[in-house]
């Protein structure tokens, strides 16, 4: 079955890449489409028994064949399933089809439909790779391969140079992060003995005492190790100083970004930290900067949220926002409240995106909201699935009951596990998520505002042919919609409830932190109210200046003209990589090549001796101007000379 | 047996054989130039056909040579010995995999000297094929420089404008190093008393005489990598080869150098390359970062994909003298793919360049949208080059970055950010060649790639992927010999792989 899950996609991406042009676009979104809904109902199959039957059972292996079989090193293509694969499975299979579905409709007008197919399928074979993995190889295999995809996917209108620069900036700064992951990979097979996860998590206990010399100082290796691994997160993740390409990557297609930049790809980052929680655990400091890069890209990304004005951007930096809250619950120990919000995110940030696009389809390709507004009368369904989305990544909802949106489960758990840490990294961390709330908040519904209410600030004649989507795209947002209104309180007895019923779940696919479930699960009250607080802070605030009093922003942004400029252009961070990373790169590209290369070496080492040779010696200027055949003679002479000396030398023996 | 005996000797003379035919083929119409492709076409497929057959029969478990042949021939001095082992066998494969395929790239566009041209081909074909072949020092000498004369020739000959200083240029790096490596080896006869390399492996040369072989043999097997700062006259010679040249120098003359390293620096000098360990180190991360940096600027195809090539060597020669399994089989592999990568990369420069007749990578630009089945191959390869997982180009960087961790780790440190350049400089180019808007004029008649460029780039597109997912055909063969390898080094100078393990 799980041979089934992962290669149906596969299968769909050969046929739909090799064969598209024989059999039309039709027949290939069809086949793609079918077997990821395949691939869809066979994990749900799996999950559901984990979830509300049986529990976690065995881990169950399946073999494919061999890879790399080199001294100790021993790596095999394996399907690994656990409940955290399974977990994975049902958010990658169940987006991924309906973003197929959806595209369907989407992208109805372009040419070469079916190498979109073929890429779509093609990334979620790699992101299943990527999660059923039982080795660190296999797993930086998928990791490389969702890269891959993501960067054909992002430039896939490659005629437009933006779309070429983002998909290369996607993937070479993923790189950097990778750069992080294989040297982490290294090292564990050095410290821990395998990279196989079974045997290097039990070599973990031995490991915990060894140490490396770092220019005098005795540094954790397991902390090193750590963070090397977690450095491929941050890159797959966008998390903060790595997040530069996610925005910029939503010039890829809008289906893409549901998929990629918000449901699956993205969330590989914590996937793998979930993964690998056993190596992270053992080290209390990685733990910490796992913590604080969470909170800092949570509250970041939120600042720049709030005054972006392409629909698109703003979910993508709310997209780097909610990352961080994930991580800041794999840093508070409390691994399955971030694989909780993975999984609830993965349904209403899908369905913002695709909400999103059906308003830019509406729009004809429009996607500044300062050119919408009014949009609620001509798609109110669409404007319906919106609003779900906003509440469930809002997080509305009652504390202390189970009423309330899939997000309100998922971040108030973390919010209450980043509270229970202890020092001044728990209080760090919690503040920061807190204001983060507020602001997502705040941004969400200014989105809302200004995209559906009030009056248009549309061309008339683009407003007027405003249109809903097709029942191909609608259905998907449907039911995106029902997962981000149910998921929250319909698993979190799974995810963070009580401790018998995790276990159950997760069985021992992720390390289950007693001490930190048990601290979140009694902060105080006022704990527990204080994100539906700042949600609600948030909600006014935009109520009051985008619908009540719609000057104020600009007057806001005139008063502090420095703090806006700050957060407009993103606090800076692509001028500043451009000037000391990508600016210097080809300075120092072009000084090597044209001074050391051409001159130095070539001209006045080689060439200089060539020429000081031609001062010497009349004859060799023959050589110089002269013909090829000079130099091949000249080599016959050098062989001839040794068969000689063998010949005498030989006769003289 | 006679078969099994001789085998060696018949496929390293076979070419050479072809090359007669070719002689004797009369006249010089249209139609005797067909006959003369046809001969050598045939000649390299069967060659080809042979060396798997010879594949088929090695045994992987036995470490030493097979299939050897061993006369007397000069006195007691030179011999006429054969014979592969797990190291060297590959290499024979891969000569015979690839010259099919560069006469095949230069089909249609070499249309003066037809003949001289064949010939050179197949002459080449028995020399490399030589070097990897023979067991005597001194005919391994003659093999490996003799070469060079007719590299020499297809570049002076068929090559672009630049051929006479391009060849100059090779001929002054080679010829330093070649002058020394021949002193080294009479220094070598004198004191062993034997060119046998079987016997020269056993020989324990005293340690301060192995420094000066070492850097004897060193100075031409590092012109020959070529690894920085040798590396020169490479991009020149790549700009000026014609397609084909520029395969066979990528592909087979460069992994020379690496052969030659694993067969006679490593063994017979163990001493000398423990000491000189981390100033290969030095040089081959230098090579990485310098070279993948330069090639960041480059606007010439081949020139980018030539200094692309030298930072790929870099890895070779940093996991060869890591001296544990994990570097040399990385080493093995990485030259094996790189090999067929390397090549697939210039014979698609050759498909457009025979269209656009140049290498300005401004005069390109959208052609993804007249070729789509080549902008798909040039995307494979692209990402073969930069290491893709999935991709051959993968598994021999992984194993040399996890060799060169046990032994440094800010060598590998520093190397792993090669990967990060080779992404930048592969995409950049393919961005600007394959994607954007169709725009030139020129580009818009432009046709994708016709059934005989098919024939040579689909076969190398499924190798790259195929051991890029089951790479265990290769690394099953080296790796008995590899360990063999490792154990004689590491109990000659007691350097093992020891990873630093608390358990």
């Amino acid at each position: 079955m799980i041979q089934a899950i992962v290669f149906f996609p596969l299968i769909g991406a050969l046929i739909a890449g090799f064969f598209g042009h024989k059999i039309g676009h039709r027949a290939s979104e069809i086949i793609t489409s079918g077997l990821l809904v395949a691939a869809a109902i066979l994990s749900w199959i799996i999950f559901i028994p984990i979830a509300f039957g049986s529990g976690a059972g065995e881990v169950v292996k399946v073999e494919i064949m061999r890879w790399v079989q080199v001294g100790d090193l021993d790596l095999r293509w394996i399907l690994r399933l656990d409940t955290l694969t399974a977990v994975m499975l049902v958010v990658v299979t169940s987006v991924s089809s309906l973003v197929h579905i959806y595209s369907i409709g989407y992208m109805a007008d372009d040419p070469s439909r079916s190498r979109f197919f073929a890429y779509l399928s093609l990334f979620t074979f790699a992101m299943l790779m990527l999660v059923t993995a039982d080795n660190m190889l296999q797993m930086f295999f998928g990791w490389e391969g969702v890269g891959l995809a993501s960067y054909l996917l992002i430039g896939f209108w490659y005629k437009k140079p933006s779309a070429n620069a983002a998909a290369i900036k996607a993937f070479v700064v993923n790189r950097v992060g990778d750069f992080g992951f294989a040297l982490g990979i290294f090292g564990a097979f050095v410290l821990l003995g395998s990279i196989d996860f079974d045997t290097a998590f039990s070599a973990v206990d031995g490991a915990k005492s060894v140490s490396v010399s770092f220019f005098g100082a005795e540094l954790d290796a397991l902390t090193i190790v750590a963070l090397l691994l977690f450095m491929g997160a941050m890159g797959k993740s966008a998390q903060f100083l790595l997040h530069t390409w996610l925005p910029d990557a939503m010039e890829g297609p809008t289906p893409v970004s549901a998929l990629i930049h918000a449901a699956t790809m993205v969330t590989a980052g914590v996937f793998m930290v979930a993964r690998l929680s056993p190596i992270f655990d053992a080290s209390p400091f990685a733990m910490s900067v796992v913590l604080i890069v969470g909170a800092i890209t949570a509250f970041f990304a939120a600042t720049v949220g709030l005054v972006q004005n392409d629909i698109k951007r703003v979910i993508a930096y709310s997209t780097c926002s909610q990352l961080g809250y994930m991580f800041v619950a794999l840093g508070a120990g409390a691994y399955t409240a971030g694989i909780f919000h993975l999984f609830t995110h993965a349904f209403f940030k899908a369905l913002l995106f695709l909400g999103a696009g059906s308003v830019i389809h509406a729009m004809h390709h429009e996607q500044d909201m300062r050119k919408m507004g009014g949009l609620r009368k001509k798609i109110p369904l669409t404007y319906a699935m919106m609003l779900i989305g906003t509440l469930a990544l809002t997080g509305v909802g009652i504390p202390g009951t189970s009423f309330g949106f899939a997000g309100f489960f998922s971040k108030d758990s973390i919010i209450e596990a980043a509270y229970a840490v202890d020092g001044w990294q728990g209080t760090f961390a919690f503040w920061s998520l807190v204001i983060a709330a507020l602001f997502t908040s705040f941004y969400s519904w200014r989105l809302i505002h200004m995209t559906f209410h009030g009056k248009t600030r549309a061309e008339q004649h683009t407003y007027e042919k405003a249109h809903e989507s097709p029942i191909s795209m609608m259905m998907p947002l449907y039911l995106l919609a029902i997962g981000s209104v149910v998921a929250g309180f319909l698993f979190y007895d799974q995810f963070f409830g009580k401790e018998k019923y995790i276990e159950g779940f997760f069985g021992q696919s992720i390390i289950i932190s007693y001490a930190i479930i048990d601290a979140a699960h009694n902060v105080p009250t006022w704990v527990k109210w204080s994100a539906t607080y700042a949600m609600m802070l948030g909600f006014v605030t935009a109520l009051w200046m985008y619908m009540l009093a719609p000057s104020v922003p600009n007057k806001l942004a005139k008063a502090t003209p420095f703090l806006y400029r700050f957060l407009l252009n993103k606090w800076y961070f692509d001028e500043l990589y451009d000037a000391i990373f990508v600016r210097p790169s080809f300075r120092i590209g072009n000084y090597l090549w044209k001074k050391m290369d051409d001159k130095l070496i070539d001209d006045m080492i080689v060439e200089g001796l060539g020429r000081r040779v031609k001062s010497i010696t009349g004859r060799v200027v023959k050589m110089q101007s002269g013909y090829l055949y000079h130099y091949a003679f000249a080599m016959l002479i050098g062989i001839a000379a040794l068969l000689t000396w063998m010949v005498v030398a030989g006769g003289l023996i | 047996m006679i078969f099994a005996n001789n085998i060696l000797t018949i496929i390293t003379f076979l070419p050479l054989l072809g090359a007669l035919f070719v002689m004797i083929v009369p006249g010089n119409d249209r139609l005797a130039y067909a006959n003369i492709k046809r001969i050598a076409l045939v000649t390299t497929l069967v060659t080809f056909a042979l060396t798997l057959v010879m594949w088929s029969m090695f045994d992987p478990q036995n470490t030493s040579f097979q299939f050897v042949q061993n006369h007397e021939w000069i006195g007691n001095v030179i011999g006429y010995r054969m014979g592969v082992d797990g190291i060297s066998v590959l290499f024979v494969v891969l000569t015979g995999l690839l010259m099919p395929m560069a006469i095949l790239a230069g089909w249609d566009s070499v249309t003066k000297r037809v003949r001289e041209y064949m010939i050179a081909f197949l002459v080449l074909e028995t020399l490399m094929l030589g070097v990897f072949t023979t067991l005597d020092l001194a005919m391994f000498y003659v093999f490996f420089e003799g070469g060079l004369i007719p590299m020499f020739l297809i570049i002076g000959i068929w090559g672009g404008k630049n051929r006479v200083q391009a060849s100059y240029k090779f001929f002054f790096y080679t010829f330093v190093g070649s002058v020394l490596m021949l002193l080294a080896i009479m220094a070598m006869y004198w004191y062993a008393g034997t060119l046998d390399i079987t016997k020269l492996l056993k020989v324990q040369f005293p340690p301060e005489m192995q420094i000066w072989l070492w850097i004897a043999f060193f100075a031409s097997f590092a012109v020959k990598m070529p690894m920085w700062p040798f590396h020169r006259w490479l991009p020149e010679a790549h700009v000026q080869a014609p397609t084909a040249g520029s395969v066979i120098l990528a592909a087979i003359l460069l992994k020379m150098g690496g052969y030659g390293f694993l067969r006679f620096s490593l063994p017979m000098f163990p001493d000398a390359s423990l000491y000189f360990a981390d100033f290969v180190f030095f040089l081959s991360v230098a090579a990485i970062i310098i070279t993948s940096l330069i090639a960041l600027v480059q606007t010439d195809i081949k020139k980018l994909i030539a200094y692309s090539s030298v930072a790929h060597m870099g890895f070779v020669t940093m996991g060869i003298f890591t001296a544990n399994v994990y570097g040399i089989e990385g080493a093995i592999f990485q030259m094996i793919s790189h090999g067929f990568i390397s090549g697939a990369l210039f014979i698609s420069v050759g498909v457009i360049y025979d269209r656009m007749h140049t290498r300005e990578i401004l005069a390109y630009g959208g052609l993804v949208e007249k070729m789509p089945k080549y902008a798909f191959a040039f995307m494979v390869f692209t990402m073969a080059n930069v290491g893709l997982p999935g991709t051959s180009g993968f598994v021999g960087e992984f194993l040399v970055l996890i060799a060169i961790f046990q032994v440094n780790v800010w060598f590998a440190a520093v190397a792993t950010l090669g990967v990060i350049l080779s992404a930048a400089y592969a995409l950049w180019l393919y961005r600007r060649v394959i994607f954007g808007a169709l725009t030139k004029e020129s580009l818009k008649s432009i046709l994708d790639m016709n059934p005989r460029e098919m024939a040579v780039i689909v076969p190398l597109l499924i190798l790259t992927i195929l051991f890029g997912f089951y790479p265990a055909p290769i690394l099953d063969t080296i790796a008995p010999s590899v360990e063999a390898l490792v154990n004689q080094i590491s109990q000659s100078v007691g350097m093992g792989a020891e990873p630093i393990l608390p358990h």
